[in-house]
């Protein structure tokens, strides 16, 4: 194929916002002053933020500029493993910013808030059925703020059996928040490790199971891309000494319509509503990550819950046994309306399909590049692939080399260095809204820069060449910070 | 590891002085009269590449043999340093503080913690340069 | 479907290439135990057409809310939004970006958090501020975890007077692992009392918000005296920073940390979400600080950039030793904020703190005038506690307004007391109906 190395168009440089402006600027209308000026006691005045003065036309030129030396998914693929950058439908935006629901105050009382309520009971009521678990709490505004949630309903849950449980089971492919979130919670982090095969294997578990254990966190699929099957008997091992069983849902574009977590052992997961559910990842958040949980630990949710009585709702604050409350309000409002927003717009079929394609996706790229790439894992795959650099070593090109060339290919880099059990991981994560071309392009790509490895790793190893910046110096960055301008 | 790795040294290019003990986590410990003076060896440092932070003890802080007494920050990693032998630190190198890449341009001149041991006889369980270069060829 | 563009051929021929016939071939691997039986029971799928039917009668539901007059605050602020700012928002490099972990071709968002640091951080008067985190509640519990790490101590004193939320969310967050909170009551004039407090030895770091819930101006000066050099830390909150345009910021009376709400720059109501996390902190903590930061640095041709920075305090680095658990962030709510500071200006947020004072201050000296008692004596910003006539609250609402929001159900002691909030959106003709029906 030709080479298609291009980032040029109309990009600009722009300076800092204070190093623009003019003192007298202004890029806002201010209201108008229909009171007098009431007194106020002079000590309290401070000087007032020193802010750059702009016009609306600075401050519309500054932005657009900026947005123009960035990637999204409007501009190309994220092939990222276990981040699941699908499209971001543009219908979710408009409806999620309709007046009635933007100008909603949280704490109007209840029957002035019938509409809000509403659209959050009915999305508890689609996520506990793609979950196949019986209660689901939307407040969590992250990923990790639900696998808190999740943390702290383990420790309810133990200290309601009148039990202290300080350790708990991680397995070694597990993402950083897991045991980030687990020790949050005073649990002590026991690595579980997994097989050859890259999977959870029930003997290890159940060596590592006791009474001192509150339950074991996996990801199914793991983070290699691989279907934890040996679950259930992880889980009845995990049961019989007393546990309980967490799943972070992160890689839940895998299995929506084909696995209901809550039917093979699960107690409880979150699901990341910024990833499988299309709301958009805004270069950082916002996110969601409810927790979803089965009947037994339903009394254990942040409070407060969405009940209907009749056909209205209301928002009930006194279960006493609830781990309390996670955020000043309900959570990412309107990140949940995108999300139900996605539902509908998918419904039962929709959903399997995603799943379905995402699934062929990765396998066809795994089958189309395993004569070009080492696979730790040939095996067959869920949504996401894990290669490595093993076949570049010999080139010194290494993953974070390769990654880089892909950027001057027009693809963002897939994950890379995790999940940290595979030496220079790169997995590779194609959703499902990514057409036929778009990955034959990917795979196309991947193959030039493996060709380049040989004849010319230089050029690998510079990358990337055509990004509006080369490799920044990120070491005097951490020697010296300089976190404000 | 990181993706520093593919330009580390070559075993028989790293500097490993003969009057030090070694240990496995790759500290190296210097006795003198009755302290010890504490680094990491030119392996540690290639390996970990460009160091950005040295978390250092207090002084008057005590560890045992084997403990944590602070940590190397790379950009992307963090590596904890363990004591070759129990004792009292009685010295820090603070020029670590504004200089880390100091440790990767001498490991051995650049030491990080000086400490009046407990029991000298703890070195006996270390290794010297060439039991180190051994456990590092594999 | 219009987000699966695989066609039947396609999906075939990917299939043949895989080495299999049907699409449910490719999960053979998952034992069929394990795989669901039944399709999946949920509605749709709607047309997009169908769809913003749906979601126009649920906003349809709201829309009485819209026509209401709404004097309602308490961490959730209705303030007018630049339509440029929402504009600008919408331009998809933002909003479908990922983390910027690959700095070359993410210098958009990369620059402009750094921009929100610096903004943040002129605003709350401090040495440097993080990329954000959830919201106000946990922003303030963040907080008190770091200054448990850093000062090493397992006890906090925090105000009654912080918003009863943040509280209780600092409690969930507390819990596990054991650490105690001491409440510091309030003294009649609605500022925290600080008195009870005489033993810091075990004290990490006293909390209190400024302005606090009831709308009081704290005396942080009196309470940084009180904390000076006793190894505790003085974490200032807010929920309204729009304050800051106005009156003195946590940094000039020495907080060690400043954390709240921003909801109010930039940012809709949204039935509460999602929201801001504000987050700032003294230069000597950094390395102890949650949240991502951004960093200034050059790249291989000397040009200036940004890049994620002092990434080992986190947890893909860190794992269990991380300062926070934190990865996704509220990085697209950031960056409206900083649209909106830079929309406003430096000359613009003193005019409109000002302004949203003076309304406030008219309201209150209109019901003060009717013969309303104001629970609290003192200098408040925009919004105040006031003791409404019993039934006014009901009887109103059947007219078209919000008066307030009942303090009881929050301090059960304040029982028929309201608090009220006047922004810019409020025009004094409304402030003026509501004093004529007292």
């Amino acid at each position: 194929m030709s080479q298609e190395l291009r980032t040029n168009g109309i990009v600009q440089d722009e300076p800092l916002l204070w190093e623009k402006g003019r003192k007298g600027r202004d890029g806002y209308s201010m209201p108008l002053r229909d009171v007098e000026k009431a007194s106020i006691d002079e000590s309290l005045l401070g000087d007032g933020p020193d802010f750059p003065d702009l016009s609306e036309v600075d401050v519309v030129r500054h932005y657009t500029r900026l947005s123009q030396w960035n990637f999204g998914v409007d501009t190309g693929m994220y092939p990222l493993g276990s981040c699941t950058m699908k499209y971001n439908p543009k219908i979710n935006e408009k409806l999620s910013s309709y007046i009635g629901l933007t100008r909603s105050h949280p704490l109007l009382p209840a029957h002035l808030s019938q509409g809000t309520l509403r659209l959050l009971y009915e999305l508890e009521s689609y996520l506990c059925e793609i979950t196949g678990m019986d209660a689901v709490s939307l407040q969590p505004a992250a990923g990790a703020h639900g696998e808190l949630a999740g943390m702290l309903i383990f420790h309810a849950y133990h200290k309601s059996k009148g039990k202290k449980r300080n350790k708990i089971l991680i397995p070694d492919t597990a993402h950083g928040t897991n045991p980030a979130s687990a020790s949050l919670c005073g649990f002590q982090a026991v690595v579980v490790k997994s097989s050859e095969k890259g999977i959870l294997s029930h003997e290890t578990v159940a060596e590592l199971m006791d009474e001192d254990t509150a339950g074991i966190m996996v990801t199914n699929p793991n983070t290699l891309g691989l279907f934890e099957k040996n679950i259930r008997k992880i889980a009845d091992i995990v049961h019989e000494k007393g546990g309980l069983v967490y799943a972070d849902g992160a890689n839940m574009n895998a299995v929506m319509g084909i696995v209901q977590m809550g039917k093979i052992g699960v107690d409880v997961m979150h699901l990341n509503l910024h990833k499988t559910f299309s709301t958009p990842h805004g270069g950082g958040g916002p996110g969601a990550g409810p927790v979803c949980v089965k009947k037994e630990l339903e009394k254990f949710l942040p409070v407060p819950r969405i009940r209907k009585v009749k056909d209205a709702y209301a928002l009930v604050e006194n279960i006493p046994e609830s781990i309390g409350k996670l955020h000043t309000f309900y959570g990412n409002f309107s990140v949940l309306v995108r999300a139900y927003c996605y539902i509908l717009s998918m419904g039962p079929e929709g959903l399997k399909a995603v799943s379905q394609h995402a699934v062929l996706n990765a396998n066809y790229i795994k089958e189309k590049l395993k004569d070009h790439f080492h696979i730790p894992y040939d095996r067959p795959c869920m949504h996401e692939c894990v290669f490595t650099d093993k076949f570049q070593e010999k080139h010194h090109v290494s993953t974070l080399d390769i990654a880089k060339r892909m950027i001057d290919y027009g693809i963002h880099p897939p994950t890379i260095y995790f999940p940290l059990v595979v030496h220079g991981a790169m997995m590779i994560e194609p959703p499902e809204t990514e057409s036929k071309e778009e990955i034959d392009r990917l795979i196309a790509v991947l193959k030039i820069i493996a060709k380049e490895a040989e004849d010319n790793p230089e050029i690998v190893r510079n990358a990337p060449q055509f990004a509006r910046m080369r490799r920044l110096d990120e070491v005097t960055a951490a020697r010296k910070p300089v976190l404000i301008g | 590891m990181t993706e520093e790795d593919l330009n580390v040294k070559e075993i028989n290019e790293l500097i490993l002085p003969n009057d030090l003990f070694y240990t496995e986590a790759h500290e190296w410990a210097k006795t003198e009269k009755n302290s010890v003076k504490i680094g990491i060896t030119d392996y540690a440092q290639d390996q970990l590449g460009d160091i950005v932070f040295v978390e250092l003890p207090q002084v008057g802080d005590t560890f045992e043999k084997g403990s944590v007494f602070g940590s190397l920050e790379s950009v992307k990693a963090v590596s904890e340093i363990y004591m070759p032998v129990s004792g009292k630190v009685t010295a820090i190198n603070t020029a670590l503080a504004d200089s880390p890449e100091l440790v990767n341009q001498d490991p051995y001149a650049a030491w990080i913690i000086e400490i009046s041991p407990t029991d000298l006889s703890e070195t006996d369980t270390l290794m010297k340069k060439d039991a180190y270069l051994k456990q590092l060829k594999g | 479907m219009r987000y699966l563009p695989h066609t039947l051929d396609e999906v075939a021929e990917m299939l043949s290439v895989v080495g299999l016939k049907h699409l449910e071939d490719l999960f053979k691997p998952i034992p069929a135990s394990l795989r669901s039986k039944k399709g999946l029971a949920i509605p749709g799928p709607l047309t997009e057409w169908e769809l913003e039917e749906r979601i126009a009668e649920i906003a349809d539901i709201m829309a009485s809310t819209e026509k209401m007059k709404i004097f309602l605050g308490a961490g959730s602020y209705r303030h007018y939004i630049p339509e440029s700012v929402r504009y600008l928002l919408s331009r998809s490099e933002f909003s479908t970006s990922y983390t910027p972990y690959q700095p070359e071709i993410s210098q958009g968002t990369l620059q402009a958090i750094f921009e929100y640091q610096t903004l943040v951080s002129r605003l709350l008067g401090m040495d440097m501020a993080n990329a954000s985190i959830y919201d106000g509640a946990t922003s303030l519990s963040e907080a008190v975890l770091m200054a448990i790490r850093i000062t090493r101590k397992r006890k906090v004193a925090v105000s009654r007077l912080i918003h009863p939320n943040y509280r209780r969310v600092l409690e969930t967050y507390l819990t596990p692992a054991g650490y105690d909170i001491v409440e510091l009551p309030y003294l009649e004039t609605g500022r925290t009392d600080i008195s009870s407090l005489n033993d810091f030895e075990d004290i990490a770091a006293v909390a209190v918000q400024s302005p606090n819930f009831m709308g009081m101006i704290e005396d942080l000066k009196m309470v940084r005296e009180k904390t000076k050099d006793r190894n505790t830390l003085l974490i200032c909150a807010f929920s309204e920073p729009l304050a800051y345009g106005l009156l003195k910021p946590p940094g000039a009376f020495g907080a060690d940390i400043a954390c709240g709400e921003g909801q109010s720059f930039g940012i809709s109501q949204s039935f509460g979400g999602p929201a801001l996390g504000m987050f700032a902190f003294k230069k000597d903590y950094v390395r102890n600080a949650p949240g991502r930061l951004v960093g200034q640095t050059t790249d291989l041709d000397g040009n200036r950039g940004y890049v994620l920075t002092l990434a080992t305090r986190e947890q893909h680095i860190r794992r269990e030793k991380a300062t926070s658990n934190i990865c996704t962030n509220q990085g697209l709510c950031a960056l409206a904020s900083a649209m909106y500071m830079a929309s406003i200006g430096g000359t613009g947020i003193k005019e409109l703190a000002r302004l949203n004072y003076d309304k406030a201050a008219y309201l209150k000296e209109g019901l003060r005038k009717k013969g309303l008692k104001l629970k609290f004596d003192g200098p408040t910003f925009n919004e105040f506690v006031v003791e409404y006539p019993k039934g006014a609250y009901q009887n109103l609402m059947k007219k078209g307004m919000v008066i307030g929001l009942p303090l009881e159900p929050f301090y059960p002691e304040l029982a028929g007391q309201y608090l009220v909030c006047v922004t810019e959106t409020i025009k004094k003709e409304d402030m003026d109906n509501l004093i004529k029906e007292m």
